[in-house]
């Protein structure tokens, strides 16, 4: 992209603001006034992060993105098939020449995107894609509810990166959402080679251990560990809950027709049974709509928080592994005597790029948590909602079931009581 | 808990208005059930208090452990102002007693849909109940299915006059001897004697088989309701505790966040109540569950109706074909012609002829016998009678015993539900209110 030959060391290419491209525009409100790139210092940057903090009210009018991913499509090729979504855009954004841009883009084209922007951003949080494939069950990549959730958790992805004050301006997300041809610009930048390099690196940080770290990272790196676990627990329950759902309405679709069997038997009887029969059946579409809402909503939102926990846990090793680097160097830089200025550069730079790192993750983190809170809760709401919903339903069933035979609610026959 | 019997007698006064039509009699009877009832019933409240373990040996020497239901009586009469009602009556029962009870109304009564007793094992359990004969919440489940079934015996306008009966709730000692010396075992209907009725009745009563069919396809179709009613329970117990590990994981989750803490917090503490109140929702349901088992045994109960006639049937039939032979006998032996083969006539062609003598002493004999036969024919005839308009009596009642107290049982069970639903709003209601403060 950049059109620079690729250093196995990319930490250089962060060094170089003017030539990283994502780092060109920071705050959306000073780009759109005057349409060019902001000064690329680090502590420029950092200021940028703060005024965006303090505006941070996300209304209809702050959005600048509309994003859609829809119309899933087989694709067959002689070597392989997979599917290819749409991707329309519609946005307001200056340095989009158009208003408007529709793709198509494959699963493999989503994980390069996201390849990419955590390369470029290692210490931001970059929402979670849907796993390649299902482990647990024989799910077919092509089964039609697989692609859904695929579908809706791409398309969430979108708008989450849309939504990020940095990443939105990523240059790569733009072209991701425009380029009628992607792979052209994939085979460009950074990639393998240096992810391999980052590889080596993080292992090799590792096995030396981080002198200290912040404090605040230890009680962050506390809080990821944990909320990994509760995360992945309430999404465990929430699954089994779903299953003891569908045994129940199982048993539940036996339980009706016999009613019914027996009203055929009876004179005076039927009525109330077939009533009761009638009451069961409906009571079990209830109980289908609740399991759906179940598996639409709650369980998605949790499985993206899953998701969100193994990002956060990478992102924490990315920026100790930051830590480590300068650390690293700045004990060479103590015991060597030859060198000391060139050293002593480098060293000056990975104390920046250390300072940055731990900046934009901070500021990040607070936003990320705010995210969860809002999409957890709006997620836990709906289900109580649909709960409160499911039970108001069957009430009003059983009820008109005992006016039909007039009888009170309370339990008092009305009239003469003549049956 | 008395359960609906609106049966009555013509042998029951009215109380009060005396000048009253049929059907604003028959009106009365529902209205007022607890009014009319039995002489029995307007005379002594009945009901199975406790239930007590004994120990101590049984017919072969050895020692068993069983229970024991108190069985107390009552006079039913004003209590004065300020005074006290007075002590009831108490004997101790055990489960074998009443089963000799039973035995002993099916064999006096047997035109009569005898009350069933309750199970004697655990059936139809979902996997939380207990199966275990000695299990409190089982014993206190057939107490009150005890009490039920005197208190139907009691309210039946022919049982409840049975002297063995009374016995049975007044007398703790001397009962047991009292129903041997009845001899009503003799009168119990050989199996051999019914399982042959089955085969070979001509001219059976179709309103008998219509009932009998009828009877069988109900206990099949209560036994499947059953059968899947405990399978739903079993599901849905599984779906409200699983619910009680939001409430665990929730409470861990609120501990390492800030904001969202105290939401969390008290959404567990929600969750853990919806998934106890389970528990009472299906105690309920056991209540009626055993309303739905009860009119599975009576349906045994029908069918013994049923095999009754069929035998009496089975009689009646046998004694009009032997009469019809001896009449037929008697025409030959009177003609001197053989239409029917016999070794007698046989013999008399290869021996000659008997005398005149002898044919008219056999003749006379037979006479007798046909006289007899009649009789016979005559007795039965009425006792088949009889029997089928006192059963087709007992029948009608039963019918429509039945018919109303399923009609409650279905009734108690939409309240049931309809509580179960309001329980299920009121915590969901709370929980979102708490997810909202997150």
């Amino acid at each position: 992209m950049s059109g620079h030959a690729v250093p196995v060391d990319f930490s250089g290419h962060m060094l170089d603001l003017d030539e990283d491209e994502d780092l060109e525009v920071f705050s959306k409100n000073t780009s759109l006034a005057d349409g060019g790139p902001m000064p690329n210092s680090p502590s420029s940057l950092v200021n940028q992060y703060r005024l965006e903090e303090e505006e941070e009210q996300p209304g209809a009018d702050a959005k600048d993105f509309f994003i859609t991913v829809d119309n899933p499509e087989s694709h067959v090729t002689a070597i392989e098939t997979f599917i290819m979504y749409r991707v329309v855009t519609k946005t307001t954004r200056s340095e989009f020449d158009s208003s408007e841009y529709e793709v198509r883009r494959r699963y493999q084209d989503f994980l390069w995107l996201r390849g990419r922007l955590e390369e470029s951003h290692p210490t931001l949080i970059v929402h979670p894609l849907p796993e390649k494939f299902v482990m647990k069950g024989m799910v077919e990549r092509f089964n039609d509810g697989f692609i859904e959730t695929r579908r809706k958790a791409l398309h969430r992805f979108l708008n989450k990166i849309s939504e990020h004050p940095v990443l939105s301006y990523s240059q790569h997300f733009k072209v991701f959402l425009t380029a009628q041809e992607l792979t052209s610009h994939r085979k460009q930048g950074p990639g393998f080679l240096s992810r391999m390099g980052e590889t080596v690196r993080a292992v090799a940080n590792s096995v030396r251990g981080l002198r200290s770290r912040p404090e605040e990272f230890s009680v962050m790196q506390e809080y990821v560990d944990h909320f990994s676990t509760k995360i992945c627990s309430v999404d465990k329950v929430t699954q089994r809950i779903i299953k003891e759902q569908r045994e129940y309405l199982d048993e539940l679709r036996q339980y009706g027709p016999t009613y019914t069997q027996w009203a055929e038997l009876e004179e005076d009887l039927a009525e109330p049974l077939k009533g009761v029969a009638d009451c069961v059946e409906r009571c079990s579409q209830e109980t289908e709509e609740q399991i759906q809402q179940l598996s639409e909503v709650l369980v998605p939102a949790l499985h993206e928080y899953v998701l969100c926990a193994e990002t956060l846990k990478a992102v924490m090793r990315r920026r100790d592994n930051i830590q480590a680097e300068f650390e690293a160097k700045n004990e060479a830089l103590a015991s060597r005597k030859a060198d000391q200025d060139a050293l002593q550069e480098e060293v000056d730079g990975l104390a920046e790029r250390v300072e940055v790192a731990n900046t934009t993750l901070k500021e990040d983190w607070s936003r990320w948590q705010k995210a969860m809170r809002t999409d957890l809760r709006s997620a836990l709401i709906s289900t109580t909602e649909k709960n409160v919903d499911y039970y108001e339903k069957c009430l009003a069933v059983w009820e008109s079931f005992l006016l039909s035979l007039r009888v009170e609610p309370s339990g008092q026959e009305n009239g003469d009581g003549a049956s | 808990m008395m359960m609906a019997d609106s049966g009555s007698s013509e042998e029951v006064a009215v109380i009060g208005n005396t000048d009253i039509t049929s059907t604003e009699s028959e009106n009365n009877i529902i209205n007022t059930m607890v009014e009319r009832g039995t002489a029995l019933l307007k005379k002594m409240e009945i009901n199975v208090a406790e239930a007590e373990k004994r120990t101590g040996k049984n017919t072969v020497n050895m020692q068993e452990t069983y229970t024991v239901y108190l069985i107390e009586t009552r006079p039913v009469e004003a209590v004065p102002e300020g005074g006290t009602p007075a002590a009831p009556d108490m004997l101790w029962r055990r489960y074998s007693e009443f089963e000799l009870l039973r035995t002993y109304l099916l064999v006096t009564y047997p035109f009569i849909v005898i009350p069933p007793l309750p199970e004697k094992r655990a059936e139809f359990v979902w996997h939380k109940l207990s199966a275990d004969n000695l299990d409190p919440d089982f014993v206190e489940r057939r107490r009150v299915g005890l009490e039920n079934f005197l208190l139907r015996v009691a309210s039946h306008p022919l049982l409840s006059n049975d002297k063995i009966f009374f016995l049975f709730l007044t007398e703790e000692k001397g009962w047991r001897d009292a129903v041997l010396e009845t001899g009503f075992q003799d009168k119990v209907d050989s199996r051999l004697k019914s399982l042959s009725a089955m085969f070979r009745v001509k001219n059976p009563d179709k309103r008998f088989t219509a009932l009998k069919q009828y009877s069988d396809e109900l206990n099949a179709v209560i036994s499947q309701l059953l059968r899947v009613r405990a399978k739903v329970a079993d599901r849905l117990y599984g779906v409200y505790k699983v619910h009680g590990n939001y409430g665990r994981v929730f409470s861990e989750w609120s501990a390492i966040e800030k904001e969202m803490g105290d939401g969390l917090q008290s959404a567990g503490h929600h969750m853990d109540t919806y998934a106890a109140s389970i528990d009472d929702i299906l105690e309920e349901e056991e209540h009626y569950a055993d309303q739905l088992k009860e009119y599975l045994f009576y349906t045994d109960a029908v069918r013994s109706v049923c095999k009754k006639h069929e035998l009496l049937q089975y009689e009646l039939e046998m004694v009009a074909q032997d009469l019809a032979y001896k009449k037929q006998q008697r025409e030959e032996l009177a003609t001197g012609t053989v239409r029917v083969f016999s070794l007698k006539g046989m013999t008399s062609k290869l021996f000659g002829q008997e005398s005149q003598e002898q044919r008219e002493s056999r003749l006379a004999a037979l006479e007798q016998s046909i006289q007899e036969g009649e009789e016979t024919v005559k007795e039965k005839n009425a006792e088949c009678q009889e029997f089928v308009r006192t059963a087709w009596k007992d029948i009608e009642r039963f019918k429509e015993q039945k018919d109303q107290d399923l009609r409650e049982a279905l009734i108690s069970y939409a309240i049931m539900q309809i509580s179960m639903c309001k329980k299920g709003i009121q915590v969901w209601s709370n929980a979102k209110e708490c997810f909202n403060k997150m």
